[in-house]
């Protein structure tokens, strides 16, 4: 009973009140001191369950320890203090405050060994990063705010449910393997999934995360999504589903990270693609994939804020955040730059930074599975990510014409929280083993074979030269020159405008459907619930207002016979 | 422990005899004074007799040494344990933190009949709770119900006359359908003992009369109970009534009649009768039902507060009703755990809103805007209790939630079903809880409030409101004495019939 070891989460929930009470130096020491007090508690936790409380009639298991666990929390920890140290010079305290409860929900989620214990600490990270994308301050963030939350608390509702079936099905509250057989277990997946971005919820990330302000999307980028990939590896390894959810994140999040403009959208579609990886690896289930999924995650979630933060630096120097308007930033601001290089590199998956030793486990997974076509689609999906994150992204911020802006470099805290996560790109790039000795199973894997290095470097050089091939399109202001092909434009054109016509009436007619429907619900609702204008004494709403003493006479005279003759039925 | 067994006795005898003493005490804080330290001890008493019983003593009490079938007894069980702490709780909680809005909306000359009326009031509701015999929870409700009325018309609002009169009117209904169930039992059985009625209802060989007995009893207390369709009452009285008084009342009102509800029918009639199980199960069930998505959905669309509120109370007694109509010890203990979190969840809320009416004088939600910049501490009391009545992990209010889902589950192929219905009205309890918040937070202040400074409510207002929030989180990481009381509450009302 009680507990043996301080729960990490703990940690960074009192440094979240702290924040809020101390001002100053000493705030900036609690943003600082707290993680590492966290990383080290996080290191006290020996496999096992460690403390047992009773809640309600559960024997709940708050701190339960192992080599995948602590691998996340670890990753959860360091991505604290670095966000911390890019943060605490710009962001406001509330910010930051609810930034660190919510990665001590992260943390919390990490160690839980029962689903009860889970489920509190993913509500908590729920409503700690709907404040977070709050934080952004504009109306567009608060409307996303919305939209976010109403997300998760959907999501946090399905799960709930699907852990009550569990609970009451099986009796057991232990987070252990399962597979998607009944309509609980489905619950506790979609549940699960809607905090992955999985499809068709997947916008609510790109929706949500470039509305909140420059340092909270870099918090916003590392927990959500892996702590879902994390709960996913403990609940549902092997889970087949998963393979084919997962290609279509990957090829969703590229596609609509070319089309975009926004550049910390472009980032966040990109979130969307790489966990895509990383919930294939958990639908192959092998201990190479998982291994794969849990390392990836790690990398990702390093080299992901690396991005977020050079984009955070850039929105905060310049207040521009669209591709078209930026530009040639590299005169001004090399070590954003650079950093941002490095970022893009990592998760373009290049020989000797992170990515390449992370995600070429996954890819060869799915060669020992013998999934040949996932192998194929991945294969294909990292050219793809090279040429929306690995090029895009730097080209156009940094690169591309001259915008004219000439904004200083990031502030020195910026720039050693970016240049101490390049510098993690670059080291678990060139020594994978430092990040396979922490892994949940064994490693025989050796990323660095010539084979092996070549065959992305081609593929990564070919997407490349496609990029500056197609990069007319890829701007995005597309200018149409007149040539010989113009008839079967011009015929092309007709036809797709009489299909736009087409298509254009039905909307119309649905439109109008719609419209017609909201009218009713609404003539509904002012008639039977009231409207919001009409408080108090002049409620029309039939059930809003207050009835006539007769009526509820009438009611009572009802439900009495009602009550008498049910006895005789 | 002589005084131990004199506690269920004096737990009623206090705040009764009390009552006129405090008339006398002129001076205004005197008398504000004696009537808070009067509630704060029932408290004690109540935390007594709920210590009491979590070691496993009830207490039956013989009024003046008549044993039980002949004279009068007080009982104190795990059930009205429970409902005692939050009687008592609300009645000492709202007296002490409410002097600065009483003092803001009674007038000076009246308060010491104010103090003493909410003494009566508290003194009733208590009364039913203990009493163990049908004809004095008609006596103690019958002046827990006057005193209230003047609770209500007591405010300077003067909607609320005809409101209370309305109130008055359902309530002499509702107590009278319950005299004539009672006395309908009575010509059968000859006894007005609770325990004495259960053993001799088998015996009655003519039983039509208690089926109507229990139509009768059921609907009164329905409609005490503002149990939906019969709630009509409810809206207008929470929200012209003064604050304190609508936080005290909101907390425990309702809620006592329910539980007389509760008590008779499983006490009472279930035992004896023959399928009358499924007879309250297909009575309540549907009510119970409808009154949460109802309810609700009026929530959704209300723009008063109050009013949203008091909505919303509905909905909860809709909770309250569902569980108990699962009769089954899960369905039961959620029941009575929804009892005790509501009353802290509601009761926070209300007193919050007393902060906001002391400056706020219009309490619709499109006056509020900019509140948050003014009472930070006061909104932010506000969402905490908002988030125990939505059911957020981490506060009471899931908790509740958690063992109804649960009871749902269990109790048979419709539990799906029942399962998406709690679903449904939680997240309709988000989307009226956000309007609130994004009234408070979000929208701009309105032109007479747009220059006003940080005016937080008095500090007396303050310290409990924010004492009640931290008891949602308290309660909601460690339930373990209202889930033991709600639990043992359960089997002690299924006894002999699982």
């Amino acid at each position: 009973m009680g507990f043996d070891f301080f729960p990490p989460a703990f940690v960074l929930l009192i440094a979240a009140g702290l924040i809020g009470l101390v001002k100053g130096h000493l705030r900036s020491a609690v943003l600082l001191v707290a993680p590492l007090i966290t990383l080290w508690a996080i290191w006290q936790i020996p496999d096992g369950v460690q403390s047992t409380v009773k809640f309600l009639s559960y024997t709940i298991e708050p701190i339960e320890g192992s080599a995948l666990r602590r691998l996340f929390a670890t990753v959860f920890a360091i991505m604290v203090f670095v966000g911390g140290l890019y943060a605490f010079r710009v962001a406001r305290w509330y910010e930051l405050a609810a930034g660190y409860a919510y990665a001590a929900g992260a943390i919390g989620v990490c160690f839980a060994g029962d689903l009860i214990t889970l489920f509190l600490y993913w509500e908590l990270m729920a409503i700690f990063s709907t404040i977070v994308v709050w934080c952004g301050g504009t109306p567009g963030a608060r409307a996303a705010g919305i939209r976010y939350a109403i997300m998760h608390l959907l999501g946090g509702v399905v799960l709930k449910v699907g852990i009550e079936g569990v609970v009451v099905g099986t009796g057991s509250i232990q987070i252990q393997a399962m597979l998607a057989t009944d309509f609980s277990t489905w619950m506790i997946l979609i549940g699960i999934l809607i905090n992955a971005a999985a499809p068709p919820v997947s916008a609510w990330l790109a929706d949500a995360y470039p509305e909140s302000s420059a340092t909270g999307s870099v918090f916003l980028s590392a927990f959500t999504t892996k702590t879902a990939v994390l709960a996913l590896i403990l609940l549902f390894p092997g889970e087949p589903v998963l393979i084919g959810l997962g290609i279509f994140m990957v090829m969703y999040g590229i596609i609509y990270a070319l089309l975009e403009n926004d550049v910390r959208r472009i980032l966040a579609y990109s979130i969307v693609n790489q966990v895509g990886f990383m919930v294939v690896a958990v639908g192959i289930g092998t201990e190479m994939a998982l291994n794969g999924a849990a390392a990836h995650a790690f990398a990702h979630i390093i080299y992901k804020a690396l991005l977020f933060m050079s984009a955070g630096v850039v929105i905060y120097r310049t207040g521009k955040n669209k591709c078209m308007e930026l530009g040639g930033l590299f005169r001004t601001m090399p070590i954003t730059t650079a950093c941002g290089i490095i970022g893009a590199l990592a998760i373009s998956s290049f020989p000797l930074t992170s990515g390449f030793t992370t995600k070429s486990m996954i890819s060869q997974a799915a060669v020992d599975g013998n999934l040949l076509w996932v192998y194929m689609a991945l294969t294909a999906a990292s050219a793809g990510v090279f040429l929306h994150a690995g090029i895009k992204f730097p080209w156009f911020v940094f690169f591309q014409r001259d915008s004219g802006l000439r904004p200083k470099d990031a502030p020195w805290n910026m720039s050693l929280a970016m240049i101490i996560f390049a510098a993690l790109c670059i080291l678990l790039g060139v020594f994978p083993e430092l990040l396979y000795a922490l892994l949940p199973y064994p490693v025989e894997y050796q990323p660095y074979s010539i084979g092996k290095v070549l065959f992305y470097l081609q593929l990564l050089l070919f997407s490349g030269l496609a990029f500056f091939v197609l990069l007319p399109l890829m701007k995005r202001t597309m200018t149409i020159s007149l040539d010989a092909d113009w008839l079967w434009r011009r015929a092309a054109f007709n036809l797709l405008q009489v299909v736009e016509r087409l298509l254009s009436q039905v909307a119309d007619i649905v439109a109008v459907q719609r419209e017609r429907f909201r009218h009713f619900l609404h003539r509904m609702a002012v008639r039977y619930l009231g409207q919001p204008h009409t408080a108090d004494s002049k409620e029309h709403g039939m059930f809003a207002r207050s009835w006539p003493i007769g009526t509820t006479a009438l009611w009572i005279a009802g439900l009495l016979s009602v009550y008498v003759l049910l006895y005789y039925l | 422990m002589d005084l131990l067994a004199h506690l269920p006795a004096l737990q009623v005898v206090v705040p009764l005899l009390a009552a006129p003493l405090i008339v006398m005490l002129q001076p205004r804080g005197l008398a504000w004074a004696g009537a808070t330290a009067v509630a704060l001890m029932s408290f004690a008493i109540a935390v007594t007799l709920a210590l009491a019983v979590l070691n496993g003593h009830t207490s039956e009490y013989a009024m003046g040494g008549w044993p039980a079938p002949f004279g009068i007894t007080l009982a104190v069980d795990a059930l009205s344990a429970l409902m005692l702490l939050v009687v008592t709780g609300a009645g000492a909680a709202a007296l002490l933190a409410g002097k600065p809005s009483i003092d803001q909306q009674i007038e000076p000359s009246r308060q010491p009949l104010f103090y003493s009326a909410w003494l009566l009031a508290m003194s009733g509701l208590v009364g039913i709770v203990v009493a163990a015999d049908a004809f004095n929870i008609f006596v103690f409700m019958e002046i827990s119900s006057l005193a209230s009325y003047i609770l209500i018309a007591g405010g300077p609002d003067r909607r609320a006359l005809p409101a209370v009169f309305k109130y008055l009117i359902m309530g002499t209904i509702g107590a009278t359908f319950y005299l004539i169930g009672v006395g309908l039992i009575y010509m059968m059985t000859g006894t007005l003992n609770l325990a004495d009625m259960e053993a001799r209802i088998g015996d009655v060989s003519d039983i039509n009369p208690i089926l109507v007995a229990a139509g009768f009893i059921t609907i009164g207390l329905a409609l005490k109970a503002a149990v939906f369709p019969l709630h009509v009452w409810v809206p207008n009285a929470y929200t012209q009534a003064p604050h304190m008084v609508t936080a005290f009342l909101a907390a425990c009102a309702t809620k006592v009649a329910l539980y007389v509800l509760i008590r008779f029918d499983y006490m009472v009639l279930q035992a004896e009768l023959v399928d009358h199980v499924i007879q309250f199960a297909l009575f309540a069930m549907p009510l119970a039902i409808l009154g949460i998505l109802v309810a609700s959905a009026v929530a959704m669309f209300e723009g008063h507060l109050k009013r949203l509120l008091a909505s919303s109370s509905i909905a909860q007694i809709g909770y309250i009703l569902l569980g108990a109509s699962f009769v089954s010890v899960a369905g039961l203990s959620a029941s009575a755990a929804h009892l005790f979190n509501h009353a802290l969840a509601k009761g926070g809320l209300f007193l919050a809103v007393a902060c906001l009416a002391y400056q706020y004088r219009d309490l619709r939600l499109s006056q509020l805007g900019g509140a948050s910049t003014r009472m930070p501490w006061t909104c932010g009391a506000f969402v905490v209790c908002g988030l125990s009545l939505i059911g957020v992990p981490g506060t009471a209010g899931f908790i509740s939630k958690w063992l109804l889902i649960n009871a749902a589950l269990q109790s048979g192929p419709w539990g799906w079903a029942l399962v998406g219905i709690i679903l449904l009205s939680s997240l309709m309890a988000v989307v009226y809880i956000w309007r609130i918040v994004e009234a408070l937070y979000f929208q701009a202040p309105i032109a007479e409030h747009a220059e006003a400074p940080l005016t937080e409510a008095p500090l007396q207002l303050l310290l409990v409101t924010a004492a009640i929030a931290i008891l949602n989180i308290y309660f909601g990481l460690f339930p373990q004495v209202p889930l033991e009381l709600a639990n043992s509450a359960a089997s002690v009302l299924l006894e002999g019939r699982l």
